[in-house]
């Protein structure tokens, strides 16, 4: 006989309300994420260019003779996050497989059979995203802003460029919330996450060579709006005033970006049901 | 926790109600102006393959939504309060189903926590729920590791780690060999006898049932068959028959039936009477010796729920 009870006892406790499970499912997945070594590497690599910046912003302060050779600039944030594309990607890849792999073990009908709406599910699916998407690009550009501030010993850049900090929260957010529902909802059509990684990676890099090709033979510039990478660099260059000639308007970028977001949250809804409905 | 909030134990006569729902899944009608209740304590939800028992279940948990009716679960309107519903019941679907990349502690503690458990209350139900289950020394294995039976024991137990008021079970004992699918039955029947869960057992198995229920609700074609408490539709005993014969039996049957007698066949060429009232074994007898059929065999056998489910859904 075991020394404890090992039957059944009705729970006596206290219950949390209902409404939280989406922090619940963020959580998890965020834990398993970082239980993986190489996965922690590749955040840490997002962040060294934000230390090299942080060194082209602090070494003219400490060393007077090389003010001439840097300058922090709106332009510096926005090369900033350009840059930073590749570890939004990465980052996107490797989680691309959170409803995939939800769809192959059948648990889309555990996670509704329990207090959780869909609403919440896919909320809980899309903050992990975000979260590390916005912790390799807001993050460290908004840290990078304020080092600059910090060691130029005033407010005066700030000043002269208010809209920094906007353009660095609106172009993060445009790159977190396009790859996050773009990959959710990729993810959402497959039951295998390396099918999802393949369909993402061959949308990004199949409409950017679509674009050049088109580009090439129609002579417009204009086939850009095909590419959500470049519609995002548009967009980006938008925010922060950088006055370079650009394949189509602003306004032309955003209803790209939040087009494809309502595409992705439409296919999301129809997408993500506890019993599948085969007409 | 400020926002936390205690459920009293549940005391009520019907535990789900249903009024004239209907569900349609494309073209095909999947319940048919369903009507009943279902009470207290341990329900079985008997019926053929594609009766719409799992529909029905799915529709009370609100994960399907009818196209006409109304539903009541543990009191509380399914239209109006499905989250309320489901934080105080458990379900144990009929596939397959897991998180993957979880051992088992850590999957029972995860469902556990969506319920509203604390975590810490949740790490510890789980470690307790799955010894209850029999998977106490298992519980750090990955569930894909598993077999179908400790499939089968892991859904149960995150059906039962927030200690729901009422627990719907979707043919628990698929796949499972004979000694694990008893087991899974004196699991069900603890919960429903001992523990004080209000349970509903989908299957289409009726020993199943039988051994672990009060109550069935057979559901045939979408539509509710019959219900009722199993003894009340058993009847009293000693009026069934088992009986084989030699000679031949088409006729004989009609003469049992042309003397008011329900007869049906088996399986193995034994038919089982019905014999409504207090004449017993001497008229069969007598029925077989005026007909010259041989009988081989007769034995007096209490009912089963197969009589009550082949009366039901009108089998022969």
């Amino acid at each position: 006989m075991p020394i404890h009870d090992q039957g059944y006892r009705r729970y006596e406790g206290k219950r949390l309300p209902v409404g939280r499970a989406w922090w619940i499912v963020a959580r998890m997945h965020l834990i398993t994420a970082f239980k993986r070594r190489w996965f922690l590497m590749v955040l840490f690599a997002g962040w060294i260019q934000f230390f090299v910046s942080a060194l082209l912003i602090v070494a003219p302060v400490l060393f007077p003779q090389l003010s001439g050779f840097t300058s922090t600039t709106p332009q510096t944030f926005r090369d900033f996050l350009n840059r930073q594309q590749f570890f939004v990607f990465i980052i996107t890849i490797v989680l691309g497989g959170l409803i995939a792999d939800d769809r192959r073990a059948n648990a889309l009908q555990l996670y509704l059979s329990k207090p959780l709406t869909r609403v919440e599910y896919i909320l809980g699916k899309a903050a992990p995203l975000l979260i590390l998407i916005l912790g390799v690009t807001l993050v460290p550009a908004v840290c990078l802003l304020l080092l600059q501030i910090v060691f130029s010993g005033s407010l005066s850049f700030l000043a002269n460029n208010l809209f920094v900090l906007p353009a660095i929260t609106l172009a993060s957010l445009a790159r977190a919330l396009l790859s996050t529902f773009m990959i959710l909802a990729l993810s959402s059509l497959s039951k295998s996450r390396r099918f999802v990684a393949i369909m993402y990676a061959g949308l990004i890099f199949f409409t950017s060579s679509m674009h050049q090709v088109l580009r090439q033979i129609t002579g417009s510039r204009a086939w850009a709006a095909i590419s959500p990478g470049n519609m995002v660099e548009v967009f980006t260059d938008g925010v922060f005033r950088i006055r370079v000639p650009q394949p189509v308007p602003m306004y032309v970028a955003v209803l790209v970006i939040v087009g494809l977001i309502a595409v992705s949250l439409w296919v999301l809804e129809r997408r993500i049901r506890p019993v599948e409905i085969v007409a | 926790m400020s926002g936390a909030e205690r459920i009293e134990p549940l005391k009520m006569s019907s535990v789900v109600e249903l009024e004239s729902v209907n569900v349609r899944y494309a073209k095909n009608w999947a319940l048919r102006d369903v009507t009943t209740a279902f009470p207290a304590g341990a329900v079985g939800l008997l019926g053929p393959n594609g009766a719409g028992k799992s529909t029905l279940i799915k529709s009370v948990l609100g994960l399907v939504a009818p196209d006409r009716g109304h539903m009541r679960v543990l009191g509380l309107d399914v239209r109006h309060a499905p989250l309320q519903i489901r934080s105080r019941v458990g379900y144990m679907p009929e596939s397959d189903a897991h998180f993957p990349q979880m051992n088992a502690v850590s999957f029972v503690a995860y469902c556990g926590e969506l319920c509203g458990l604390p975590r810490a209350d949740a790490m510890q139900r789980a470690h307790e729920v799955l010894y209850y289950v029999g998977l106490g020394e298992a519980r750090y294995r990955t569930i894909d590791q598993y077999s179908t039976g400790m499939k089968q024991r892991i859904k149960l137990a995150q059906a039962l780690v927030h200690d729901p008021d009422l627990l719907f079970l979707d043919e628990p004992t698929n796949g499972m060999d004979p000694k694990g699918r008893d087991e899974m039955l004196e699991l069900i029947r603890d919960i429903a006898h001992n523990k004080g869960l209000n349970l509903i057992l989908s299957s289409h198995l009726l020993p199943d049932v039988e051994f672990a229920c009060d109550h069935v609700v057979v559901m045939d074609k979408g539509a509710i068959a019959t219900s009722g408490p199993i003894a009340g539709l058993k009847g009293p005993g000693g009026r069934v028959f088992e009986m084989r014969i030699k000679g031949d039996a088409d006729r004989f049957v009609g003469v049992l039936r042309s003397a008011g007698l329900d007869c049906h066949a088996t399986d193995e060429d034994v038919m089982r009477v019905f014999v409504p009232d207090d004449r017993g074994a001497p008229f069969l007898f007598k029925l077989a010796s005026q007909e010259r059929v041989q009988v081989r065999h007769l034995r007096a056998s209490v009912p089963t729920l197969e009589d009550v489910f082949a009366k039901a859904v009108g089998e022969e």
